[in-house]
């Protein structure tokens, strides 16, 4: 699997990373070299074997239907740029 | 997915173009709030109208090292409506996180489940009257977290962010394209509706924003290649996603005969206009870059789980509906009414036991829920109680009242209360069987109407005035049936 650069630059805004025109070479061959990397991995026949979810062998844990957290508003919006009546305030956004 | 068409193409529901018939097909994404008292992975509260970003915990707030931890009831009103749909529950799923960037996304992702969600394919069972019974296939249900809310109205060039519904859980129950009109999508939607809330795992207050779907609409010529959709988001009524659908069938249609093609898109409807129009900002088609959440293991459950699940069941509508109709007698139609909500079902029941179901049925559905709806009053606040209706449906089944008299009756026990055996015998209303007593009456209409009795003997629907004066001068009371045969031996027809 080798990344273009147009690949680049649609990863970069799937991210929201701001990425200069002239990065996006410099990247490109990064990105490819990792992945070139983990392309050994398909010397190893996984056929039959389950993807792994987890490295621990547990069940999910659960808790109960309970409420525990919450009613502290002014914390919540504490460290927001802008807030008003503990609304968080974001450039207009409309679809 | 692949596209399996289950259905037989029924010209009722064709859609008349200029250049001939077409097919509208459609399938659903309902969006059904999960009743609980928390959210889906953090201990904050799910409840309705709460002052802004007040049910916000860190995790939903996605505050750096914060981890998710699911909730059991969650998990367990899952399954349930898994049963509840007939659907095959999987013991082993797995929550993943579904990526893109929105103001009320703090997270920057979803926690969603992709493929491998609790609950596979089942079935919804559609009444559609005289075409009789529709089945229609569900692909998946599974549990994910809803987003926050924008609100956009509040200033010239900011959006106001409330985290409040962040988190809270979502049951996505994902319907195969069975669909065939806008009629079968609306009895699709309440019967889900009816569904969830029989068992107890969401509200279905589409009005609260309790249930939301997304319909996909397509058309195609009858039985032919399925055409390209478009998907109408977050319709919050039943009548809306008629609306919506018919709006969107004629677009699609027009479109096509005039020769154009339909782009795969997203479209918002608007309720105003009746209208589909379509999302801005979709230069970019999302790529959600799903991918199995590290924070979270896979959920495992055994088979004695969900059996313990199944038992607590309630029983379902389609259920009640075959009972009703063999242990009561009464037309599938009217047990259609009665078990659309498990209230008045369980109301039609007090008052039928025992009695006649038929006659039950009537007075539950043409009087009391005549008279609720003219109210404006829910079931629950009903001011007749299930016990005085009961006793008025004796009443009438003893001939002590008739039926005129017993929606008088009716209207007593709905202001003033009371027991109404005891307001028919305090005010006089017992139906009059005596015949000697009937006789007398008809005999005085006849001598004061010699001019009447002579046209009704030529003319004999003339009978039907006599009846009526009968019926007046003994205030109603006098048994319909022994006036007629009484009026008819005098006057000789």
């Amino acid at each position: 699997m080798a990344v273009d650069a147009d690949t680049v630059r649609r990863i970069g805004r799937l991210a929201r990373i701001r990425v200069e025109e002239s990065e996006v070479a410099g990247y490109q061959s990064e990105l490819n070299a990792i992945l070139g990397f983990v392309e050994q991995l398909d010397e190893v026949d996984v056929s039959g074997v389950e993807p792994m979810t987890s490295v621990t062998p547990m069940a999910l844990r659960q808790r109960e239907d309970k409420v525990t957290a919450g009613g502290h508003a002014e914390r919540i919006v504490s460290n927001a740029p802008l807030s008003e009546d503990n609304f968080f305030m974001v450039p207009k956004v409309v679809e | 997915m692949t596209l399996v068409d289950t259905r037989t193409p029924n010209p009722k529901n064709f859609v008349a173009g200029a250049t001939g018939d077409w097919e509208v097909i459609i399938g659903m994404e309902v969006h059904a709030q999960v009743t609980s008292e928390s959210k889906l992975f953090s201990g904050s509260s799910t409840e309705f109208g709460q002052p802004p970003n007040s049910n916000v915990s860190f995790v939903d707030a996605a505050m750096p090292g914060m981890l998710p931890v699911i909730n059991s009831e969650c998990v367990r009103q899952a399954v349930r409506t898994g049963i509840g749909l007939k659907a095959k529950i999987n013991k082993r799923s797995i929550f993943d996180r579904k990526n893109y960037f929105y103001p009320d996304l703090p997270q920057g992702y979803q926690i969603s489940q992709y493929l491998d969600p609790i609950v596979g394919e089942g079935t919804v069972l559609l009444d559609m009257g005289e075409d009789g019974t529709v089945q229609i296939g569900v692909e998946r249900l599974h549990l994910e977290q809803d987003a926050g809310k924008s609100i956009h109205d509040q200033h010239p060039n900011m959006s106001f962010v409330d985290l409040n519904r962040s988190g809270v859980a979502l049951m996505e129950i994902v319907s195969k394209p069975d669909l065939r009109s806008s009629g079968e999508a609306r009895a699709y939607l309440s019967k889900l509706r009816t569904i969830l809330r029989y068992l107890g795992t969401c509200d279905g207050n589409m009005e609260q924003g309790s249930m939301r779907a997304d319909i996909n609409v397509s058309v195609r010529r009858p039985g032919g290649e399925f055409g390209t959709r478009c998907e109408i988001k977050n319709v919050n009524s039943v009548r809306f996603a008629g609306q919506a659908i018919e709006y969107e069938a004629r677009r699609q249609i027009d479109i096509l005969e005039d020769g154009g093609s339909i782009d795969q898109e997203t479209r918002l409807f608007d309720p105003k206009s009746g209208e589909t129009r379509s999302m801005r900002s979709k230069e970019e088609a999302h790529d959600y870059r799903y991918f199995p959440d590290p924070d979270l293991l896979p959920l495992e459950f055994d088979d004695a789980f969900i059996a313990k699940m199944a038992e607590g069941l309630p029983e379902l509508p389609d259920e009640k509906h075959a009972r009703f109709v063999r242990d009561y007698g009464i037309t599938p139609y009217d047990a259609s009414v009665l078990v659309s909500d498990r209230e008045s079902a369980d109301f039609y029941e007090a008052v039928a036991r025992g009695r006649d179901g038929k006659l039950s049925a009537n007075w539950v559905i043409n009087e009391l829920f005549g008279r609720l709806s003219k109210d404006g009053t829910a079931i629950g606040d009903s001011p007749v109680s299930a016990s005085q209706l009961g006793s008025i449906v004796d009443l009438i089944g003893k001939g002590d009242i008739s039926g005129k008299i017993a929606k008088d009756l009716f209207e007593i026990v709905w202001t003033e209360g009371g027991d109404p055996a005891q307001i028919v015998e305090s005010r006089g209303m017992k139906q009059v069987t005596d015949t000697g007593a009937i006789e007398k009456v008809v005999d005085d209409i006849l001598a004061a109407n010699p001019d009447k009795v002579a046209q009704a003997k030529e003319k004999p629907t003339m009978i039907g005035w006599f009846v009526g004066q009968v019926m007046k001068a003994s205030q109603g009371k006098a048994n319909p049936q022994a006036v007629n045969e009484i009026l008819k031996r005098k006057l000789g027809i």
